[in-house]
Formats: C-alpha cells, sequence, structure tokens
C-alpha cells in the first residue's frame, strides 16, 4: 500500500444498483480492487458483479468488515449516505456525487471530522494505488504502479497527467482526487503530508485549477514541510473572472483566486509548474534523473 | 445564481433584517411616481439601477432625486445605461437616508475554514475586495460553529471588535444572527449587506443589500427561478445546464467540446497557450450521451464566430465510443460547416475512434496535437 488504499482495503460501494455506480463496480472489480459489499436501501440480497448487497451501511460493515466507502448515490441524498458510513464506523469514504448543496457539506465535513473518518470529494473522480486498489471513476489502464503521488482537483485533467507519466515510465505510488467543490473533506495539504510521510513516493505530482485559496496554502505548506520533488499544473490561465468554470469551486472573485497567483505561489516554494498538464511529466523524469 | 439588489432586500426583510424598502420600477415616469409615494413630493430619494455587476456608484448608476421631475429626469439617465456590458432595465427608488456610520457586514462559504463565516468591518459602504486586499487587518473575520450556527456570543464579540458602543452591541448582534439565518435559508454562497448603516437616529439599516444562490440548492427552492432575470442571463448558457452541460461563452473562434471541467479549462490554455483564442467553455458532462454532444455541438454552431471545433475527450465516466456516437448523429443532423478536430483517448477509445474512422473522420493522440491543429485550421 502507498497511502490510503491498496490491497488491504475493504471496499463498500453505496448505491451499488445505480446505472453509473453498477459499471463502474464491475470496473474496479475488473482491475483487482477488493469490493466485499454494495448498499442500497431495499435492495438487500442481490448481487452486483459477484458483490452482495445490503439494505444498510450497518449490515454490509457487520457481514463483511468493509472499511472503505465509494459514494455514487444523487446529490439529494449524498449527504445522508455520507453520515451513514461515517456513523458505521467506515474510515475513508470517497464521495464521487456532485452538485451537492454547499452549506450542506459544511456540517457533513464536521461531523465527519468528529468521527475520526477521513472523506474524499465530493464531486471527485476517486483514487487509485495502481496494481492494487482503483476506487473510483477513472481508466484503470493508464496507470501503473510506480513511485510518483499525484494529487488533484479535477477528474480528466488528472488522467491526462497520469497518462502522460505513464508514457513517460513513471508509474504512480497513489493517485488522489480530492474534488472540485468549494467545501472537501480533504485537502491538497493532507495528502501533501501523507506523500511526503510515505516511503512508497518518491516524486509529487500536484494538479490545480482557477478559484479559491488552497493551492497558495499549499505553496505555504510545501516551502516547510515538503522535502520530496514536486510538479504542478494550473488549469484556468485563460479563465475570465467572475464566471464559474464547471466545477462549483472554480470561479475567479475579487480578483484572487487566479491561475497566475496560483502559479507564482507555487514557482515561490520551489514547485516547477508545467505549461500542459503533460508536462508534469517531463518535469518530474527530469527531476527523478530518469 | 445572481439577484438584484431589490430581490436580496425582500429576502434579507423576511428575516427581520431592517431594509431600505422601496419600488422597483421601470420606466422614468414609474420613479417619478415612486417619490411621491414613498417620500411625498417633497422628499428626497436614491434611484439605483438593478443590474448583476458591482462598481454601480462609481458609473453613474446612482443617483439622488428631490422631486418628482427630478426623480423622472434621473431615472431617464439610469435606465438604458450600460453599466459593464449590462444594460440598466430596472431601478429601484428608495428613501434617501442621512447616515451616521457605514459598516460591511458579509457572510460568505469559507473555504478555507471549510465553514460559514461572518466578516465585518467599519469601512462600510467601500469595496470590500478593496479592503481585503490593501488593509486585511480593518477586516474582522468569524467562523461559525458547522452544527449550531452563529452563536450569540460570536456575533457579540464582532461588534465589541468593531468598537460599536455597549448600547448598539445587541442590535448589531441581532442583525448578524438574521443575516446567518438568510444566508442558511435560502443556501446562499454570499450574503451581504454594504452598507450596514447607523441613521442619526442610531437605528441599524441595511441599505444595500447582496445575495448570491448556490446553484447546487436551486431544486430544493424551486421558487426561486422567478428570481431569475432572463435579460442578465446568457440564454445559451441556460439551455446548456437543462442538458447537464457546463457552458460559458467567450470571445474567440475555436469551439471546445472537452469532458470533464478541468480538462476543458486546460484545453482552452492550450489553444491560447499555442496562438489561438477559446470561444467557449464547454463540459459535456460525466456519462456524456451522444444526445448531449450533439446538444454541445449544436450550441458551438450558433456562435457565428467559430471557425473550428476541438474535442478533447478523455474518457472516464465518460465513454469514447458514445462520444464518438454522438459526434457522427450530430453531424449528421446539425450540419457542421466548420472543421473538427478531434483527440479521443481513455475509455473504450478504441472503438470510438473505429466509429470515427467508419465516419471519415480521422482522431489525434495527444491534447497538444490537437490544439495546435485546431489553431492552424482556425485562421
Amino acid at each position: 500500500m502507498s497511502i490510503l488504499v491498496g490491497n488491504e482495503t475493504r471496499l463498500l460501494v453505496q448505491g451499488i444498483t445505480g446505472r453509473e455506480a453498477s459499471f463502474h463496480t464491475s470496473q474496479m472489480v475488473e482491475y483487482g480492487t477488493p469490493v466485499v459489499a454494495g448498499v442500497t436501501p431495499g435492495r438487500g440480497g442481490r448481487e452486483v458483479s459477484g458483490v452482495p448487497v445490503f439494505d444498510t451501511v450497518a449490515q454490509a460493515v457487520e457481514k463483511t468488515g468493509a472499511d472503505t466507502s465509494i459514494i455514487f448515490v444523487p446529490a439529494a441524498f449524498a449527504p445522508d449516505a455520507i453520515l451513514e458510513a461515517a456513523d458505521n464506523g467506515v474510515k475513508l469514504i470517497i464521495c464521487i456525487s456532485e452538485n451537492i448543496p454547499t452549506n450542506d457539506m459544511v456540517k457533513v465535513y464536521d461531523h465527519v471530522q468528529r468521527r475520526g473518518a477521513r472523506l474524499i470529494g465530493p464531486n471527485c473522480p476517486g483514487l487509485i494505488t495502481p496494481g492494487q486498489a482503483k476506487i473510483g471513476i477513472m481508466p484503470g489502464y493508464i496507470h501503473t504502479p510506480g513511485r510518483v503521488g499525484l494529487v488533484s482537483r479535477s477528474g480528466t485533467l488528472t488522467y491526462e497527467a497520469v497518462w502522460s507519466l505513464t508514457q513517460a515510465g513513471l508509474g504512480q505510488s497513489t493517485v488522489v482526487g480530492i474534488g472540485g467543490d468549494p467545501i472537501i473533506g480533504t485537502k491538497f495539504i493532507d495528502v501533501l503530508e501523507m506523500f511526503e510521510n510515505d516511503p512508497e513516493t518518491e516524486a509529487i505530482v500536484m494538479i490545480g485549477e482557477i478559484g479559491g485559496t488552497d493551492e497558495n496554502d499549499a505553496a505555504e505548506f510545501i516551502k516547510s514541510n515538503v522535502t520530496k520533488p514536486m510538479a504542478g499544473f494550473i488549469a484556468g490561465r485563460s479563465a475570465p473572472p467572475g464566471k464559474r468554470m464547471g466545477h462549483a469551486g472554480a470561479i475567479i472573485s475579487g480578483g484572487t483566486g487566479t491561475a497566475q497567483e496560483k502559479i507564482e505561489a507555487l514557482n515561490a516554494a520551489g514547485v516547477e509548474v508545467a505549461d500542459s498538464p503533460a508536462g508534469v511529466a517531463e518535469i518530474i523524469g527530469r527531476k527523478l534523473g530518469k | 445564481m445572481n439577484i438584484h439588489e431589490y430581490q436580496a432586500a425582500e429576502l434579507l426583510a423576511e428575516y427581520g433584517i431592517p431594509v431600505n424598502a422601496g419600488e422597483v420600477v421601470t420606466t422614468a415616469d414609474a420613479a417619478a411616481a415612486a417619490l411621491e409615494r414613498l417620500v411625498g413630493p417633497q422628499g428626497t430619494v436614491a434611484i439605483k439601477a438593478q443590474v448583476h455587476t458591482g462598481g454601480r456608484g462609481k458609473a453613474g448608476g446612482i443617483k439622488l432625486a428631490s422631486s418628482p421631475d427630478d426623480a423622472r429626469d434621473k431615472a431617464g439617465q439610469i435606465l438604458g445605461m450600460d453599466i459593464r456590458g449590462h444594460v440598466v432595465q430596472k431601478v429601484y427608488v428608495v428613501p434617501a437616508v442621512e447616515i451616521e456610520r457605514e459598516y460591511y457586514l458579509g457572510i460568505i462559504l469559507d473555504r478555507s475554514a471549510s465553514g460559514i463565516t461572518l466578516m465585518a468591518s467599519a469601512e462600510g459602504g467601500v469595496d470590500i475586495e478593496e479592503v481585503a486586499r490593501e488593509t486585511p487587518e480593518k477586516i474582522i473575520r468569524m467562523t461559525a460553529d458547522r452544527q449550531m450556527g452563529l452563536l450569540d456570543y460570536q456575533a457579540r464579540q464582532v461588534a465589541f471588535d468593531l468598537g460599536i458602543e455597549p448600547d448598539l452591541v445587541n442590535g448589531f448582534a441581532k442583525i448578524a444572527k438574521q443575516l446567518y439565518a438568510a444566508f442558511v435559508g435560502v443556501d446562499a454562497s454570499l450574503a451581504e449587506i454594504n452598507p450596514l448603516i447607523l441613521t442619526k437616529d442610531r437605528q441599524w439599516m441595511a441599505l444595500d443589500s447582496k445575495v448570491t444562490i448556490d446553484d447546487n440548492a436551486l431544486p430544493r427552492h424551486p421558487g426561486f427561478e422567478d428570481l431569475r432575470d432572463m435579460a442578465e442571463e446568457n440564454e445559451t448558457e441556460l439551455r446548456a445546464k437543462a442538458h447537464g452541460i457546463s457552458f460559458v461563452k467567450l470571445d474567440g473562434n475555436i469551439g471546445c467540446v472537452v469532458n470533464g471541467a478541468g480538462l476543458a479549462m486546460a484545453t482552452m490554455d492550450a489553444v491560447k497557450l499555442y496562438g489561438g483564442e477559446p470561444a467557449n467553455f464547454l463540459d459535456v458532462g460525466g456519462g456524456a450521451s451522444a444526445e448531449q454532444v450533439a446538444m454541445a455541438l449544436q450550441m458551438i454552431l450558433e456562435d457565428e464566430n467559430v471557425k473550428a471545433i476541438l474535442f478533447n475527450i478523455f474518457g472516464g465516466i465518460t465513454r469514447g465510443d458514445l462520444v464518438a456516437q454522438g459526434i457522427v448523429e450530430a453531424m449528421n443532423t446539425v450540419g457542421v460547416n466548420v472543421p473538427m478536430v478531434i483527440r479521443l483517448v481513455g475509455t473504450n477509445q478504441d472503438e470510438g475512434r473505429k466509429i470515427l474512422a467508419d465516419a471519415g473522420l480521422s482522431s489525434y493522440e495527444t491534447m497538444s496535437e490537437a490544439a495546435q491543429q485546431a489553431v492552424a485550421v482556425a485562421q
């Protein structure tokens, strides 16, 4: 295991009988992810891709020892699904669902913290430790096991960077998509700290975008806490101010949150920032002497 | 969703906040009549442009008027005025108020604190973002308890920190709590009173209000659709949203169809890097169907500036074969008259490329190749 997930993960899929969820469950199972249970209220007793379905998280945890959950339920039910997982002892909760009302997430975030669980997302692609566990909606085959850790606010942009690493012969330790919403359970800093402390990670790629100050906070953290070589990419250099660019969190407001200021902050922290997402592979390759 | 000042004032009034209530009108004559009703023919009103942008005062969009004729004249000047690309179609006529002091009071969704934060400053009435940049120490911040909300002592503490006299503290704290209740009640991402004033007779009053509603929460407030001012919205952006597509119109000539918001931004950046200008931001969404792709293509082709279309699809939740099918179907139904440059990788890429090849379309491996090609064919 690199960070957060690996061979020993016991995964539960919440909302498993939904269209997207059942498709991605089959993909995760095919990848070799240890998927042990699914939950859809009222569908207990069925199977999806050979995975037993339960009515409640409590039953699923009791019967299978699930310790990690991935959530695919619609936005209106997602906060409840996160709380159900946290209240039943699930320690790592990955929420793929998007469009959750933001103020709801404030309470949910707080509750999950009090339970001592970790939330990743919402509105994220999930995470993967290549060769061991794919917990998310990313195409598995673009990844390859290795020693580069990657953390990103975006989904497809992450695939782009991963693909370039793989093609350059640079495998990944763990790839974490933290999500594009304003209130998220795990921020850049949390993941950077885990990668810094992970003996299986040699270098780190960080992919950010316009909006908020998370990348700037991360830059401050990197200055004094990260010793491993890093490369970055920030999306949205051509984005106009005041317009939400898809992600709820991707908006330049009051002149802050621009790509330029984030790139400058990262540069000041010693992180080389690429012109394109694929450019991170060249930087990491150079820094690792490969 | 942005709403107008007068709508924000109405929402805040429902939560008990004393607002300077007036009348919203669309003609100069109606403004004159509003003055008579609100303050009598000898009274003074402020006439305020209602547009979804800041800087109205500096642009001349707020004027005082002291007689019906004056009101007709001033309203006539403001109506039709262009403020940062927004044409004024409504003015808000409110009684003029004698101001003793001005404060800023706002509540924001605070990403750094992962909470809801009250912000206040004794520098009211000015551009708060400027205060935040130039003199951040003049802004007092208080993050509400995430479960219990803004507590009484927190609201009082902000008042005392602002140097408000003891006899006025409770009145200020009450408004802060009402503003918090409004923020949560309407699912705002921003609720601000700027300025919150103390009148000459020592009463608190919200003189100007701004509320932004969280788009994600709109499904549980169906009534808020009535607050939407269609004149302030881009019709194509709204139509896109109804189909699960994020679309933002830009000024360039290369139309972009991308899956994923981050990749969509990176695609625009790549177009720009190679000397082109993107015509739009477009995220076709997760699990994009053929129908959605056709819709996206149609919207882009409505823009007469578009000289080339760049598809950048990295399949994850979106399947390459479905996107390819969408492109081919759209070509047949929409009638594409500009060159298309397609980059397709990821889930089901081979099936997708085969569908494209069968229809006589070639595809690119990398985003930079595709972006360069799109810039070249657009010239």
